[in-house]
C-alpha cells in the first residue's frame, strides 16, 4: 500500500513534464515491449497496521523457549542494555560503508575500536572491520594463506560442521583441497595431524573449544604446523577467548571466530559476526576492509579505510577476497558489548558459563546421561543419551526447555550465564523423569 | 575526539551479572591466558555518551540526501526494525528445529515467493550473506551445471568492463578467468566482442542491466542469446534491481542465475557497510544445486530440505535472517503497485535531477537514464582544475553525501548519482542547485573546492600516509 515515494500524482506529472515526457512508461522506452511486466502477480500491498498484525503472527509461530541448553554455534547470552540501545541508534543503522571519510569519522573510529578490541582478545596484531560469519572467516583464511604451491588446507573434524561445509564449498572453486583431520577422544588426532602434514599443506584449521566443547591442544598443533611451514589458523569462541589462552599466545598465525556471542541476538541465525585477526606478516594478505588512523590537513588524528590496494574495487580479479559489504554493525554491537562488560566481565561471563557447564554436566550424570569425553571443556559437553534423544527433548520442549542437540552418539548441551542454578536443577529434573 | 581506550579508568565497570549461583569451576593454571585483554573500562554513562559522540560523528539517511550511486541509499522504514526485533525472531535459536521454528521458516519461504515471482526465477536462497557473496554462490552454481553436464572446460566468465569490482573478484574466487568485454561508446556491451569472446570455454556471463552507466541495455535478449548459444550460462547481478522492480525480470530477459542486495533495493539499512544480503535466484535449471536448507511447505507444515545435487553451503545457518525479516515486511508493504511505484519513482527522480544539472553539467551519456546517471567532470578539471572529489567533498559541506566518485572506471572524473525513489521533489531541487553554484564556484575560486570539506569534524585526510605506515588498533 505504501511505496515510501512522497510525490503526489500532480508532482509526478509536473517533474514528468520538466523532462519533456508525458507517461510513466515513457521512462522505460529502452526496455524492449516484449521484456515489460503488466503486473506482478503479488497481493496488494499492505498498510502498517495490518503489516505489524501479519509479521506478529508470523513471530508467535515461533516456540520462544523459557530456557535455553542448546548452544552448536549460536550462544544465549545477556545482552546488556546499553548495548542494544547503541546497536539501535539510527544514524548508525542507516549509513553506508564510510568511503567519505570526513563525513563518516563516528563509523570510521568504532571500527578502529572495534579493531582494537579483537587484537587484545585474540592476542594478534591487526584485525579487518569483520566478515560475514565465523564459518566464512575460517573460509577466508583458508583462501589467504595457501598460493601457487601449497594447495591443501588440514582440517580438524572437531571443527563445527557447517563451517566444514562452508570451506568444502569455497575451496570448490579455485581447487583448493580441503583435507578433514580425525579425532581421537573427541579432540584432534596430533599424531594423524602429524601424518597428513606434507609441503603443499599451507594451514591447518583448528577449533577451540571444539564442536563438541572441547579444549584442543591447539599449541601443539601450531607446532606442528609450523615445522613443516605451514600456517595455524585457530578459530576460537570469543567468550572463550577472555578466559583461556588466546591465539596469539598458542602460536596462532590467524585467528577467526564467531562473534555473535559478543552482544548479538540469537535470530535464527543471522545476522551475525566473523572475525579475523592475524599475526603482522601477514597483514596485506588479510581481507576485507580495514580502518586505519591517519591524519588530516591540519595534523589532526583521524581514521580512514586503509590498505585498499587488496580490495576488489580497486584490484578486482586479483584482489585478495570479493568482500565489500560486511557485518559492520554487528561490530559495533561486539566493541560496544565489549565495551560494557570490559575485561572483567566478560572473563566473569567466561567463567560463569563453565562453572554452569561443569553444574549441569554433574546434574544430568546423576540422572543418567554420561558425560561422552574427558578432559578439559568451556560452556558445552556431549553425553550419551539412553533413549531416543528426540523423544527427551521433545519432553523438554513441552515444559518449555529447548534442550542439547541430538549429534552422534548422544546430545550436545551447552550452558551460559543465562541458565540459573534453579534452570539447570529443572532440566535434570525433567530429563530424570522421561528416563524413568 | 578520545577513544573508549583513552576514557578508561581501571576498576570501572558496569553492574550486569548476578554472582555465581552454582560451585566454582576452576580452570588448570596450564589453559588460562596470561594477561587480561585490555578493554575498556568505562560507566555506562560514559559509554552512552562515548557512542552518541560517534553518532554525531557519522551521517545517515535519517540526515538527509544521500545519492550514492550504486547503493540505493533510500529510506529505511522504521516499522521493519520493529520486526525484526520481535521476540519470536530475535530470540529463534537457529537450531530449535523446524518443528519449533514455523515462523521462522515461513517468513524464508514467504519471502522466496515473491522474490521469485519479482525476479522471473524459480527458486531463492537467502544464504548469502551480500551481494558479493551471492555472485561467488551463482558462478559456483554454474561450475556446478557445467560439471554436472560433464562440461569440464568451461572457465572463463566475461564480464563487461562497466561491472562492479566485485564481479571479477568473485570470479576469480569461482576459479574463473575473467574476459573482459568492452563497453561501445554509447555504454552498451559490444555485441560483436561479445561474439567472439563466446565460445567452448564460457562459463557465463556476468551482467548489471541496467548497467553502472545508468543504462538499460536494449539488446540484453540478444547478449542472453549469445552467450547461450555458446553454451554458458548468463548472471546477472541484481545492484540496480530498484530501477526495474515491478517493470521488468531478469528471468524474461533470459538470465539463469541472479542475485539480489535487499540492504539496496528492498529498503533494509546499510548498517555502516552491512550486514546486508545477498539471496540468489535460479532458473529450474539450477535448482539442484542449490545450498542446503531449501525450505519447502507440505501439509500446512514448513520444512528444510536439500537440493539433490547441492554445492553444500556458503555460510553457517540459513543467512543473516534479521535482515531477510526488514525485506519481507517492507515487500509485503508495496504489493505489487508499490514495487512499480518504485521503479517509476527512482526513474523519474534520476531523469529530474538530470536535467537540472545538464548542460552545465556533463552526462557521461546522452538522453535518458534510469535510476542512476553518471557525471563526467573531465573537462572541468582541465579547465579549472576542480576534480570529481572536490565537487563530492563540496556537496558534503552543502549537508548531503557525496556521490559515488571515480565509477564506473570506464568514465573519467566521474560521479555516479542514484537519487532513490523515498526523495521528494524539493529534496531534488535543492541538491541540483547546490550542484550548480558548487559549479560557480569551480569557475570563481577553485582553491574553495579544494579546500573542502570544512564543515565536517576533520578535513581532507592523509590516505597515502595511512596505507604506507598501516595503525591498525590503538598503541597503548
Amino acid at each position: 500500500m505504501g511505496s515510501y515515494v512522497p510525490s503526489t500524482e500532480e508532482e509526478r506529472l509536473e517533474m514528468l513534464r520538466a523532462i519533456g515526457l508525458e507517461r510513466m512508461d515513457e521512462l522505460f522506452a529502452s526496455v524492449p515491449e516484449p521484456l515489460r511486466v503488466e503486473t506482478l502477480n503479488l497481493d496488494r500491498g499492505l498498510s502498517e497496521l495490518e503489516l505489524q498484525r501479519e509479521m506478529r503472527y508470523i513471530a508467535g509461530r515461533n516456540r520462544v523457549f523459557r530456557s535455553i541448553f542448546r548452544g552448536a554455534g549460536a550462544y544465549n547470552h545477556y545482552i546488556p542494555a546499553v548495548v542494544k540501545s547503541v546497536a539501535a541508534k539510527e544514524r548508525f543503522l542507516t549509513t553506508y560503508t564510510p568511503y567519505q571519510a570526513e563525513l563518516s569519522q563516528g563509523v570510521l573510529q568504532s571500527i578502529f575500536e572495534y579493531q582494537t578490541m579483537i587484537a587484545e582478545l585474540t592476542g594478534m596484531d591487526a584485525s579487518n572491520a569483520s566478515v560475514y560469519d565465523g564459518a566464512t572467516a575460517a573460509a577466508e583464511a583458508v583462501n589467504m594463506l595457501v598460493d601457487g604451491k601449497r594447495r591443501v588446507a588440514l582440517v580438524s573434524e572437531g571443527v563445527h560442521p557447517m563451517t566444514i561445509e562452508t570451506l568444502k564449498t569455497y575451496a570448490d572453486g579455485p581447487g583448493v583441497e580441503i583435507r578433514l583431520v580425525p579425532l581421537k577422544d573427541g579432540r584432534t588426532d596430533l599424531d594423524a595431524l602429524k601424518g597428513m602434514l606434507c609441503d603443499s599443506c599451507a594451514c591447518v584449521l583448528v577449533q577451540s573449544p571444539n564442536f563438541f566443547g572441547l579444549i584442543e591442544d591447539a599449541e601443539a598443533a601450531a607446532n606442528i604446523a609450523h615445522e613443516r611451514r605451514a600456517k595455524l589458523i585457530l578459530s576460537m569462541n570469543p567468550t572463550a577467548c577472555a578466559l583461556y589462552k588466546s591465539p596469539g599466545e598458542l602460536g596462532a598465525d590467524v585467528a577467526v571466530g564467531e562473534g555473535q556471542p559478543l552482544g548479538l541476538p540469537l535470530s535464527f541465525g543471522g545476522a551475525y559476526l566473523g572475525f579475523m585477526a592475524c599475526k603482522a606478516p601477514l597483514l596485506r594478505k588479510l581481507p576485507g576492509r580495514i580502518v586505519g588512523r591517519t591524519t588530516d590537513r591540519d595534523g589532526k588524528r583521524a581514521f580512514v579505510l586503509t590498505l585498499q590496494a587488496r580490495e576488489q574495487h580497486i584490484r578486482r580479479e586479483k584482489a585478495s577476497s570479493n568482500i565489500c559489504s560486511n557485518q559492520a554493525l554487528c561490530a559495533m554491537t561486539a566493541a560496544a558489548y565489549m565495551a560494557a562488560l570490559g575485561a572483567s566481565g566478560l572473563t566473569e561471563v567466561a567463567s560463569q558459563c563453565h562453572a554452569k557447564a561443569a553444574y549441569l554436566r554433574e546434574k544430568l550424570a546423576e540422572v543418567g546421561l554420561k558425560p561422552i569425553h574427558e578432559g578439559e571443556f568451556f560452556h558445552e559437553f556431549a553425553t550419551e543419551c539412553p533413549i531416543d534423544p528426540e523423544k527427551l527433548l521433545c519432553a523438554l520442549a513441552d515444559r518449555g526447555i529447548l534442550g542439547g542437540l541430538p549429534v552422534e552418539g548422544g546430545i550436545l548441551w551447552c550452558a551460559t550465564e543465562m541458565n540459573s542454578r534453579e534452570d539447570i536443577d529443572e532440566v535434570a529434573a525433567a530429563v530424570g523423569e522421561v528416563l524413568q | 575526539m578520545k577513544l573508549l581506550f583513552e576514557k578508561s579508568v581501571p576498576g570501572r565497570a558496569l553492574s550486569i551479572l548476578p554472582p555465581l549461583d552454582v560451585p566454582e569451576a576452576p580452570v588448570p593454571e596450564n589453559l588460562l591466558r596470561a594477561e587480561k585483554p585490555r578493554l575498556p573500562e568505562i560507566s555506562e554513562n560514559d559509554l552512552s555518551r562515548h557512542y552518541a559522540a560517534l553518532e554525531r560523528r557519522a551521517f545517515g539517511v535519517c540526515d538527509g540526501f544521500y545519492p550514492l550511486g550504486s547503493c540505493t541509499m533510500k529510506y529505511n522504514p522504521k516499522v521493519n526494525e520493529q520486526m525484526a526485533a520481535l521476540d519470536g525472531f530475535a530470540r529463534a535459536h537457529p537450531l530449535q528445529g523446524e518443528q519449533y521454528a514455523q515462523g521462522c521458516l515461513e517468513v524464508l519461504f514467504r519471502a522466496e515467493q515473491i522474490l521469485k515471482e519479482v525476479t522471473g526465477m524459480d527458486a531463492v536462497t537467502f544464504q548469502p550473506a551480500a551481494g558479493a557473496h551471492g555472485e561467488l554462490l551463482g558462478l559456483l552454481l554454474i561450475n556446478a551445471y557445467h560439471r554436472d553436464r560433464g562440461d569440464t572446460k568451461r572457465k572463463k566468465v566475461l564480464v563487461p568492463d562497466s561491472a562492479h569490482g566485485t564481479n571479477p573478484a568473485s570470479a576469480t574466487m569461482a576459479g574463473l578467468e575473467v574476459i573482459s568485454i568492452p563497453s561501445t561508446a554509447s555504454g552498451r556491451v559490444d555485441l560483436e566482442a561479445l561474439k567472439r569472446a563466446a565460445g567452448e570455454d564460457t562459463a557465463g556471463l556476468m551482467l548489471t542491466n541496467p548497467n553502472t552507466l545508468g543504462i538499460f541495455d536494449e539488446n540484453i535478449q540478444e547478449i542472453t542469446r549469445i552467450v547461450h548459444d555458446a553454451g554458458g550460462l548468463c548472471y546477472y547481478d541484481g545492484a540496480n534491481l530498484n530501477a526495474i522492480l515491478g517493470v521488468a525480470r531478469p528471468g524474461d530477459m533470459g538470465f539463469d542465475v541472479v542475485h539480489l542486495n535487499l540492504h539496496k533495493t528492498f529498503s533494509t539499512p546499510h548498517g555502516g557497510g552491512g550486514p546486508g544480503s545477498g539471496p540468489v535466484g535460479v532458473k529450474a535449471i539450477l535448482k539442484d544445486f542449490l545450498p542446503r536448507d531449501q525450505v519447502a511447505k507440505t501439509d500446512d507444515m514448513f520444512r528444510f530440505f536439500d537440493p539433490p545435487k547441492s554445492v553444500g553451503r556458503v555460510k553457517a545457518f540459513y543467512g543473516n535472517f534479521s535482515v531477510v525479516v526488514r525485506a519481507l515486511s517492507y515487500m509485503l508493504t508495496l504489493g505489487a503497485e508499490g514495487m512499480r511505484e518504485v521503479a517509476e519513482g527512482a526513474v523519474l527522480n534520476a531523469n529530474y535531477m538530470l536535467k537540472k544539472l545538464v548542460p552545465a553539467y556533463e552526462p557521461a551519456q546522452p538522453g535518458l537514464c534510469m535510476h542512476e546517471f553518471v557525471l563526467t567532470l573531465e573537462k572541468l578539471k582541465a579547465e579549472t582544475g576542480v576534480s570529481a572529489l572536490d565537487v563530492a567533498k563540496a556537496m558534503v559541506d552543502r549537508g548531503m553525501h557525496a556521490p559515488t566518485m571515480y565509477f564506473p572506471l570506464i568514465v573519467h572524473e566521474a560521479l555516479m548519482v542514484e537519487p532513490t525513489e523515498t526523495e521528494s521533489r524539493e529534496t531534488l531541487d535543492e541538491a541540483a542547485e547546490a550542484m550548480l553554484d558548487i559549479l560557480r564556484l569551480a569557475r570563481e575560486d577553485p582553491q574553495k573546492l579544494h579546500d573542502a570539506p570544512v564543515t565536517t569534524p576533520v578535513n581532507r585526510l592523509d590516505e597515502v600516509g595511512a596505507a604506507r605506515n598501516p595503525v591498525l588498533r590503538y598503541q597503548f
